[in-house]
């Protein structure tokens, strides 16, 4: 069972305190929108085996929405952010680099 | 014969005698005995048969490895089936029943099917799926049901009587497994100062040491274990649980522990079982070893049991498993149960040892005590049917042909020991098989992964594969301070203890015994006890293709018994690896998954259970419709009443007359269940434009627009009225399900995609009860009840609202209607609910006022042709789908789902749209979920469906059955007659109509 920090509240969180809510910084493409990207934003998703950007909901708890950067493979959890952001802070991607050399970095 | 002996039993009070029942005898034992102890002492050998072939089984182990001694004990609400012998502490009035024969334990009529073992071979079950049908139905499966099986579950009237608990707990180390490895590992830890906690499964904390004569500091080592055990309970920081077993190691620290707090004492006070939640920085495994069985034929007759066992029946409960006890081995362990039977005054005919050499410190101090040992020998065959009688010896090199036999009434049999390692790998710490020792034991460098991606779990002592006591003790002395030093703790700790035993030679890797064990011998060797496999089995699978160990697993059943495979596992894989011709590492082991060892499903549940189970949400007027025949129905985690039945009523004939009396006269309503959001602040309008498919932002303050909310595919997601209260607040109602659900859209939207918009939401469902008073005589109630309010038709009109006082309470009345009547929905302050229910009950005496439910509420909306959301929608319908395009706005750049409902899919002609459905006979109401067929099939024979029944009823007023279906083309074929597939294979034949089937002007309600 996950343990994740919530940075809203600063909680170290058990999972059944969470919800989880699938990939972070995925773009919206609203009306209007091409087909190709629209078909992204709905359903393209990476799936990545590995380092993984995902959103969580502290639902039972302050019920704030937060990003977790997390290792898919072996759980280990790089660090928690505020979902209020377009991409990983730059400090959480250095150390993850550092941890996962192989890591191709970010990408949106 | 098994008895008690004169002397000796470290673990029972021979002052304190137990009276126990043994299906329906009447037998003595002693406290401190377990039931497996207390029933040997009786001569009780035979406590079970076999899952398939209905063989005698006895006692085999000592602990939970335990695969035979199964039993059901206790009775009606106390019942409780498969329970071990051997982890079942004897109490005074302990009722215990064997299973799984018929008609007595010791005549059974289903041990034929030993005959028919040739029958039965591995994938047995997958060889009779493929046979044909009725062979399955009429002739496996009766016979199997009836022969297959442990104990019957308990009946279904009968409640549990006891109760359960979870309990959370947080530590920094936690320690499992309180034999002389955990508690050094525990002390270490605990001096170095952090938070531990210690869990052993048995009452007394020590482990096998004191049975196997190790020295702790030149003395015994029970003194060190009492001192020890004494020092760590003056420890502020460390925490012991007795009785209290490890049961499975999750992610990040997480950890199970399950402790049985009365079962030993049934009369004490307070939960059964208590599950334990733990937490902890560093989890460090000292769960010992388990024995493994040596396979050679005849190794299931009642009086084969393992060696280590067979010395704790002697050494723990002073109790002999039987006069002459031939041991066999291939390691020097087994010698210790040769002397320790030989010194309590058995007899020990022989030892067979299937190495070539044994002169090591044990195997000599044995011939010095005059046992004949036999090295370089076998057990050919074991000859007995529900007790051993004696034992053929043969060659270990060679199939088994015998040369001597040798009289006995029990065998003490040794294969080696195999670290427990189950809670290493519940959350993926990886083995190593070491070929010298013959065992998997843990990788140091593959362990566990914590949140931090450090590993979380240390394996220590026996468990890490150190069998020698020095150096088990030593490594946990050592992993105990690590496991404090990781979790950020680094007090001094004290020198560890030095424990000895006597040396052991090399033990001998033994798969088969003998070595070239013939086919018809490994017909009659078992691996796995519990599920009847056997050698044969294994053999075969590999010999069909089975060749993954999983696979194999599967096939032949092995290991997926209640016991796991914790003795049958290692020698299944090995006699594989031997057929598949590969080695040990290569076929690998199954998937180690939690628990450990079977915990009870009441401590699964803990407190959640009867109305525990899932709290209910109580609207205000809750008690008030308990005590006036509502009938309840689920509704989200609320309950509704369906209808409210007046005595000698029915349920149709209750909801037939709430609608009549709301279409003519007035009903009461109790609508509190809706949920209510508060959306507010500056950009409130904006937001509530992008969540509704229509324009929110132009409603007047004073007034409420009917919304509907899709998720970003497109499908309708919530339907409700929105109020706007003043120029930055909008009231939002949900349905009575959806409140949580669309909070947390609302949320979701506005955290995590909009976050730099000036909007607040508030879930204020539970703050109001919401009243409704509906039908014509509506308004003449309200003004009755007294207000300050004016609440005609001018000055209050459709679709408005209003703040004042109705009955001299805080009041907001809505003008909306979901019955096509003149009807108010009034909020009121929650805990004020009830006072203005009363007086509108009070007020509409004269009109008749009577309260209606759920089921009036859906036929009358049906009546209208309102839609509902989970009956018109299903997750794949859109608005368009159901003719809602005038609430779909067309100014709006986006709202959510928009872009979704302009794919191909959403924009085809041929969707299911919504229609009206008269059927051809007024009486007839149509199936709900009916579909509807063109008379046309596919090729593969099944009807072509062109819609589908959404909602239908038999509806009062229009004295006729009404429906509302999506049907292909529907709304382009108003007055075609279709047709609606029964169960049965009939038809019902119905007119395509307008949804709304009533008052379409909406004249009712225009009031």
């Amino acid at each position: 069972m996950l343990l994740l920090t919530c940075p809203n509240c600063g909680i170290a969180a058990e999972e059944t305190e969470l919800g989880a809510g699938g990939e972070a910084h995925i773009t919206r493409y609203g009306a209007g929108s091409a087909d190709d990207d629209f078909e992204t934003y709905l359903f393209m998703r990476k799936n990545a085996r590995g380092v993984h950007f995902e959103r969580w909901r502290h639902s039972n708890g302050c019920g704030k929405w937060f990003h977790a950067a997390r290792c898919t493979m072996t759980l280990e959890v790089f660090g928690t952010y505020s979902a209020q952001t377009f991409e990983p802070p730059k400090d959480l991607i250095k150390k993850i680099k550092k941890k996962r050399p192989d890591w191709e970095g970010f990408v949106k | 014969m098994s008895t008690r002996l004169q002397n000796g039993g470290r673990l029972i009070d021979r002052a304190e005698q137990v009276e126990f029942n043994w299906n329906g005898k009447r037998l003595l034992g002693f406290k401190g005995d377990t039931l497996a102890s207390a029933l040997l002492a009786n001569d009780q050998v035979l406590v079970g048969r076999s899952f398939k072939y209905h063989r005698p089984r006895g006692i085999v182990a000592a602990g939970p490895e335990e695969p035979n001694a199964l039993v059901a004990l206790g009775e009606g609400g106390n019942y409780e089936p498969n329970a071990r012998a051997t982890t079942t502490e004897l109490f005074d009035g302990l009722s215990a029943k064997s299973q799984n024969h018929w008609p007595t334990l010791e005549f059974d009529v289903g041990a034929v099917n030993k005959m028919m073992s040739p029958f039965f071979p591995a994938g047995f079950y997958y060889k009779t799926f493929i046979a044909p049908r009725f062979a399955w139905k009429h002739v496996f499966e009766p016979i199997i049901r009836k022969a297959a099986g442990l104990g019957p579950a308990p009946h279904a009237e009968d409640r549990d009587e006891d109760t359960y608990e979870y309990y959370y707990a947080h530590c920094d180390v936690l320690v499992v497994g309180g034999g002389i490895a955990g508690l050094a590992a525990a002390l270490a830890a605990g001096q170095a100062g952090a938070k531990v906690l210690l869990l052993e499964q048995y009452a007394d904390l020590g482990g096998r040491a004191p049975v196997d004569g190790v020295e702790i500091d030149g003395k015994p080592a029970q003194k060190w274990i009492d001192t020890t055990v004494k020092v760590l309970k003056k420890l502020p920081n460390v925490r012991v649980r007795t009785r209290t077993m490890g049961a499975g190691v999750y992610d990040h620290g997480y950890a199970l522990g399950y402790e049985r707090l009365t079962d030993h004492a049934p009369k004490v006070a307070g939960p059964r079982h208590r599950l334990w939640r733990i937490r902890a920085k560093r989890i460090v495994t000292t769960t010992g070893a388990i024995e493994r069985p040596l396979s050679f034929a005849g190794n299931d007759i009642p009086g084969v049991m393992l060696a280590g066992s067979v010395r704790d029946y002697t050494v723990n409960f002073g109790t002999s498993v039987g006069d002459r006890v031939v041991v066999a081995t291939n390691n020097d362990d087994a010698y210790r149960t040769a002397i320790a039977l030989k010194e309590a005054g058995l007899d020990v005919p022989a030892v067979i040892d299937a190495r070539v050499v044994a002169d090591g410190e044990l195997p000599n101090k044995a011939r010095a005590m005059g046992i004949r040992v036999e090295t370089g020998r076998a057990i050919s065959t074991v000859y007995g049917g529900k007790r051993v009688t004696s034992v053929g010896i043969c060659s270990q090199a060679g199939e088994g042909t015998k040369t001597d036999e040798i009289a006995c009434d029990a065998v003490a049999m040794s294969g080696g020991w195999s670290p427990v390692v189950h809670l290493w790998s519940h959350c993926g710490g990886k083995l190593n098989w070491d070929f010298d020792m013959a065992m998997f034991r843990p990788d140091p460098a593959r362990p566990p992964l914590g949140d931090d991606g450090d590993g979380f779990v240390l394996a220590a002592g026996t468990a890490n594969g150190h069998l020698d006591a020095g150096a088990a003790l030593a490594d946990a002395f050592e992993c105990g301070a690590r496991a404090a030093s990781e979790a950020g703790f680094k007090g001094k700790v004290a020198g560890a203890a030095i424990a000895a035993s006597e040396s052991e030679a090399p033990i001998l890797a033994v798969w088969s015994m003998p070595q070239g064990q013939s086919k018809k011998l490994q017909m009659k060797t078992w691996l796995d006890y519990q599920n009847d496999v056997k050698v044969s089995d294994v053999r075969l699978a590999a010999q069909e293709g089975y060749e993954s160990v999983e696979h194999t697993k599967r096939y032949t059943t092995l290991g997926m018994a209640t016991d796991q495979g914790k003795l049958s596992n290692i020698n299944g894989l090995a006699v594989l690896a031997d057929s598949l011709n590969a080695d040990i590492p290569q076929v690998g082991t199954t998937t180690f998954r939690p628990p450990y060892h079977p915990i009870s499903m009441g401590a699964i549940g803990g407190e959640a259970s009867r109305h525990l189970f899932k709290p209910m949400r109580r609207s205000p007027i809750h008690e008030w419709t308990d005590a006036n025949g509502g009938f309840w129905e689920p509704v989200g985690d609320w309950r509704r009443p369906y209808c409210y039945q007046k005595d000698g009523e029915s349920v149709t004939e209750a909801v037939h007359r709430e609608i009549n009396q709301t279409r003519d006269s007035v009903s009461i309503l109790d609508a509190s269940t809706l949920g209510k959001i508060i959306v507010k602040g500056p950009d409130a309008g904006k937001f509530l434009d992008m969540l509704y498919t229509n324009m929110m932002s132009s409603l007047k303050v004073g007034r409420c627009r009917y919304g509907l909310m899709c998720s970003e595919n497109g499908f309708l997601s919530d339907d409700g009225v929105v109020a706007r209260i003043d120029e930055e607040t909008f009231l939002c109602h949900t349905t009575s399900g959806g409140s949580d659900r669309i909070h947390a859209w609302m949320e979701e939207w506005l955290q995590t995609e909009w976050w730099d918009w000036k909007v607040y939401t508030a879930n204020v469902t539970e703050q109001y009860a919401q009243i409704g008073l509906v039908g014509p005589n509506a308004r003449k109630v309200l003004e009755k009840m007294g207000t300050n309010l004016d609440l005609s038709a001018e000055a209050l009109p459709f679709m408005a609202f209003v703040d004042g006082e109705i009955a001299g309470i805080k009041a907001r009345p809505y003008r909306i209607s979901f019955s096509g009547e003149l009807s108010y929905e009034v909020a009121v302050p929650a805990a004020q609910g009830q006072a203005f229910w009363d007086a509108a009950m009070e007020a509409g005496k004269e009109f008749g006022i009577s309260p209606y439910g759920t089921e009036a509420l859906h036929v009358m909306r049906a009546e209208k042709g309102f839609i509902m959301i989970g009956d018109e929608t299903d997750g794949t319908v859109i608005p368009q789908d159901l003719n809602l395009h005038w609430a779909i706005s067309k100014k709006k750049e986006d709202f959510l789902g928009k872009r979704a409902q302009t794919r191909i899919d959403m924009v085809r002609e041929d969707r299911w749209r919504l229609v009206g459905l008269e059927t051809e006979e007024p009486d007839v109401v149509i199936p709900d979920g009916a579909y509807a067929i063109d008379g046309t099939t596919r090729p593969n024979g099944v009807k072509n469906m062109i819609g589908r029944i959404t909602s239908t009823y038999y509806s009062p007023t229009l004295k006729r059955s009404i429906a509302m279906a999506l049907v292909e083309h529907g709304p382009e074929r108003m007055g075609e007659m279709i047709m609606f597939a029964r169960t049965d294979g009939t038809t019902i034949n119905a007119k395509i109509v307008d949804p709304v089937f009533l008052d379409k002007e909406g004249a009712r309600q225009n009031v």
